[in-house]
C-alpha cells in the first residue's frame, strides 16, 4: 500500500511538473511585461535596465526555478486587468464553480442510481426503454445547447397553441405544451449567504436556490445519462454473476440482493469513471458558466483570453491541472482500498 | 487480382452476404440513422447547389431581411422558409453551409486522431516494453484531463499567440488539428489492445520467422485484424468531434461568424434569444443534436454487431 501510495505520488508530482513547465514557457513567451509595465512613453535604455533589473535576461532554468518557488508560495503574479493577485481573483471565482459542480453532482447521484438500477432489474419494461431511449438523446445534445433550450422554456417561456383555445380540452392542451418562463437565468442572483471567507452560497436561501436550478441541470445532463448507461450496464453484469443466484437460492429478499449485495459491486467501475468524469465537469463548466453568465472560474477563464491576461490563464491552468491530478490520484486511492483484487504495486491494467 | 475464381465469391458478394449487411436489413432504427445521415451529408455536399442563397456572398444579403421567422409563423417570407438570421441570411442556406463546415471538421479530426492513434497504438502494442510503457502513460495523462478541457485549452493558447484574425483565418485546420491532437489517446488504447491479442498469434510469429521486417508486421498483418474496433470507435468518434466543434464555436475559438459552422450559428443566434428571435439558435441546434444522435445510434448499431464487448472494462 505504501509503495503504490508512493508511486501515484511521484506520478502527480511529475504531471504537475509538466503543467508548471508548460504553464510557464507561456508565461514567458507571450506577451512582454515590460510593455504591460510601463506603457510606451518609456526610452529603451530605461527598458533594457528594468528587464535586467528583473532577471528577465536570465537562462530560462532559472527564470522557471524563479517561477517555481513562487508558485509553490502561491503567488503567480498580477492580472493584468483586475491589478490585483491571481490567487485572489481566483478565489473570488472558486466558489461560484464550486457550488455550481456540488449542485450537479447531487442531481447526478440522487437521479442516476436509483433510474440505472431499476433499468438493470427490469430491463425489458417500458418505463427501462424510456429511460434509455432519453438517455442516448442526452448524450447527444451539447451542454450549451440543453442550456439555451432550458433558457427558452423556464426562462423566457413557450408559447405553443394548436390546440383551439375556446373549448376546456384545447386550453388545457395548449397549457400543457406551454411553460411560464419567468426562471432566472442569468448570474447568481443578489440573495446570497455569506459563509467564510469569498465564499458566498446560494444554497441557502429560496431566491439564491432558483439561480442555481438551470445551470445546475444543465450541467448535470450531460452526465446523468452516461452514469445511468454505466450503472445499468454493470448491474446487469453482477445481477448475471454467481453469487447472486446463490444469494437468491438462500432465499433472500429480492430487494436486499440488488441493494446490498449487487449495487455495492456495481458502484466500484463507478467510482472510477465519476472521479475522471469530476474532472471533465470543470471542462463543462466554462460553457454553462458562459451561457449563464454565472460568475465562476470559467467565465473568468473566457474573459482572461478574450483580454490576454496572461498572468491569470497560466495561473487558472495550473489551479485546474491541480484540480485534475488530486482527483485522479484520490479515485486511484480509494479504488484500490475499495476492491481489494487490485494489485496495488502492479502496474494497473 | 484476376485470380479470382468461381470458388471465391466477388468482394461485393460478399459483402452482400456479410453479418453486417444481414444485421442492417433487420434494424430499422439503423436504417432510419443511416437514411438520415446520408440526406444531411448530401445536403452537406451539395450546399452550393442545394442552398438558395450563398452566404459568403455579401451581396445576396440584405440587413431588411434580417431576422425574419420561419414559415409557419405569422410575419415570414416565402423567399426564407427557415426565417433568417440577425444578418439576413437565409437560415436554410447558412444551415447547409454550415453543417458542411462542421462535418469536414468531424472527419478532418477523426482522421488526425485515427493517424496518430493507430501509430501509437501500434508501436506500443507490438514493441511493448519502455515504449509502450512511456506512450500510454502519455495517453493515460492526456486522457485524465478531458479531451474537451484539452482542446479548448490548447485553442486559447493558439488563438493568444496568433491572434484573433489569423486564427479565423485558419479556423478549419487549426480545429482539425485541435480536436486531433486532443483526442488521440481513445485510438491508441483501442488499438494497443487488440494488438496485444493479435501479437501472440501464430500468424504473427511465422511472418517474423519468415523474416519481414516490423513495420511490414505491423502495417501490413496486424492492422487488418484490428481494423473493427478502429471502425466502431470512430463512429462514436465523429459525433464528439462534431460536439467538440461546436462546443469551441460556441465558446468564440471555432470558426468564426463569416464562415459559419453550426456551433458558430448557434452562438450568435444565442444573442437575440431573448429577444424571442429563436428560430436563429434552436433550428441550427436542432439539426446539430439529430446529426449526432444519428452517429451515435449508428455507433451503438455497429459496436453491437462486430464487438459486443469492446467497451467494456
Amino acid at each position: 500500500m505504501i509503495a503504490f501510495l508512493i508511486k501515484r505520488l511521484m506520478h502527480a508530482f511529475v504531471v504537475m511538473f509538466v503543467i508548471s513547465v508548460i504553464s510557464f514557457a507561456i508565461q514567458s513567451n507571450l506577451g512582454d511585461p515590460i510593455q504591460q509595465m510601463v506603457g510606451q512613453s518609456v526610452p529603451e535604455s530605461q527598458r533594457a535596465e528594468l528587464r535586467e533589473e528583473l532577471g528577465l535576461n536570465d537562462s530560462f532554468l532559472v527564470q522557471y526555478g524563479r517561477f517555481a518557488v513562487n508558485a509553490l508560495q502561491g503567488d503567480f503574479g498580477y492580472s493584468y486587468f483586475f491589478n490585483e493577485p491571481t490567487t485572489e481573483v481566483i478565489q473570488r471565482h472558486l466558489p461560484a464553480t464550486l457550488e455550481l459542480v456540488i449542485a450537479a453532482t447531487l442531481i447526478i447521484v440522487v437521479f442516476s442510481v436509483p433510474i440505472g438500477v431499476y433499468c438493470a432489474i427490469r430491463p425489458r419494461s417500458a418505463l427501462s426503454r424510456f429511460f434509455m431511449s432519453v438517455s442516448i438523446i442526452g448524450i447527444s445534445i451539447p451542454v450549451f445547447l440543453t442550456a439555451i433550450m432550458l433558457i427558452q422554456l423556464f426562462a423566457i417561456g413557450v408559447d405553443f397553441s394548436p390546440f383551439p383555445s375556446g373549448t376546456g380540452w384545447g386550453q388545457w392542451l395548449n397549457g400543457l405544451l406551454s411553460t411560464e418562463g419567468g426562471m432566472p437565468s442569468y448570474g447568481r442572483g443578489n440573495d446570497l449567504t455569506h459563509l467564510f471567507g469569498t465564499w458566498d452560497s446560494n444554497f441557502f436561501s429560496l431566491d439564491g436556490l432558483t439561480y442555481l436550478v438551470l445551470p445546475a441541470v444543465s450541467l448535470a445532463s450531460i452526465m446523468l445519462p452516461l452514469f445511468i448507461r454505466l450503472i445499468r450496464a454493470e448491474m446487469l453484469e453482477v445481477l448475471q454473476s454467481e453469487y447472486v443466484k446463490f444469494a437468491t437460492a438462500k432465499g433472500i429478499s429480492l430487494k436486499r440482493i440488488y441493494f446490498v449485495h449487487a449495487l455495492k459491486n456495481t458502484m466500484l467501475p463507478v467510482i472510477t469513471v465519476g472521479g475522471v468524469q469530476l474532472g471533465t465537469m470543470v471542462a463543462y463548466t466554462i460553457l454553462t458558466e458562459t451561457v449563464f453568465q454565472w460568475p465562476g472560474m470559467g467565465l473568468m477563464f473566457l474573459e482572461a483570453i478574450q483580454r490576454s491576461d496572461i498572468p491569470l490563464i497560466v495561473t487558472y491552468l495550473m489551479i485546474v491541472g491541480l484540480i485534475f491530478v488530486v482527483t485522479n490520484t484520490l479515485v486511484d486511492l480509494i479504488y484500490g482500498l475499495v476492491n481489494p483484487t487490485v494489485k496495488l504495486t502492479g502496474k494497473p491494467a | 487480382m484476376t485470380t479470382t475464381t468461381a470458388t471465391t465469391p466477388s468482394r461485393w458478394k460478399r459483402f452482400r452476404n456479410s453479418y453486417l449487411v444481414y444485421s442492417f436489413k433487420r434494424d430499422w432504427i439503423a436504417q432510419f440513422c443511416l437514411a438520415i445521415f446520408l440526406c444531411i451529408l448530401l445536403g452537406a455536399v451539395c450546399a452550393p447547389w442545394l442552398a438558395p442563397m450563398n452566404p459568403y456572398d455579401l451581396t445576396q444579403i440584405n440587413i431588411l431581411n434580417s431576422e425574419l421567422p420561419p414559415i409557419w409563423i405569422d410575419g415570414a417570407d416565402a423567399l426564407f422558409p427557415l426565417g433568417t438570421d440577425a444578418q439576413g441570411r437565409d437560415l436554410l442556406s447558412t444551415i447547409l453551409y454550415g453543417a458542411r463546415v462542421s462535418l469536414i471538421i468531424g472527419f478532418g479530426a477523426v482522421m488526425l486522431q485515427a493517424l496518430i492513434g493507430v501509430t501509437v497504438g501500434l508501436l506500443a502494442g507490438y514493441l511493448g516494453g519502455r515504449i509502450d510503457a512511456f506512450l500510454m502513460r502519455l495517453a493515460d495523462i492526456q486522457l485524465s484531463f478531458s479531451t474537451l478541457m484539452v482542446a479548448i485549452i490548447v485553442g486559447a493558447l493558439i488563438k493568444a499567440v496568433f491572434g484573433g484574425a489569423v486564427y479565423s483565418d485558419y479556423a478549419v485546420w487549426l480545429l482539425v488539428l485541435i480536436i486531433g491532437l486532443a483526442e488521440w489517446p481513445q485510438y491508441a488504447r483501442t488499438v494497443r489492445a487488440s494488438v496485444l491479442a493479435e501479437r501472440s498469434k501464430e500468424y504473427v510469429d511465422a511472418a517474423r520467422v519468415m523474416g519481414y521486417r516490423d513495420r511490414r508486421i505491423m502495417f501490413r498483418h496486424i492492422l487488418p485484424n484490428t481494423l473493427s474496433p478502429i471502425f466502431v470507435i470512430s463512429t462514436v468518434q465523429i459525433a464528439n468531434a462534431i460536439i467538440s466543434e461546436a462546443a469551441l464555436s460556441f465558446l468564440g475559438l471555432g470558426m468564426p461568424e463569416t464562415q459559419p459552422s453550426l456551433g458558430s450559428l448557434i452562438k450568435s443566434g444565442f444573442d437575440y434569444l431573448q429577444s424571442g428571435s429563436w428560430w436563429i439558435t434552436l433550428i441550427p441546434g436542432a439539426v446539430l443534436v439529430v446529426l449526432v444522435l444519428v452517429v451515435n445510434l449508428l455507433g451503438d448499431w455497429l459496436r453491437d454487431v462486430m464487438n459486443p464487448r469492446l467497451y467494456k472494462g
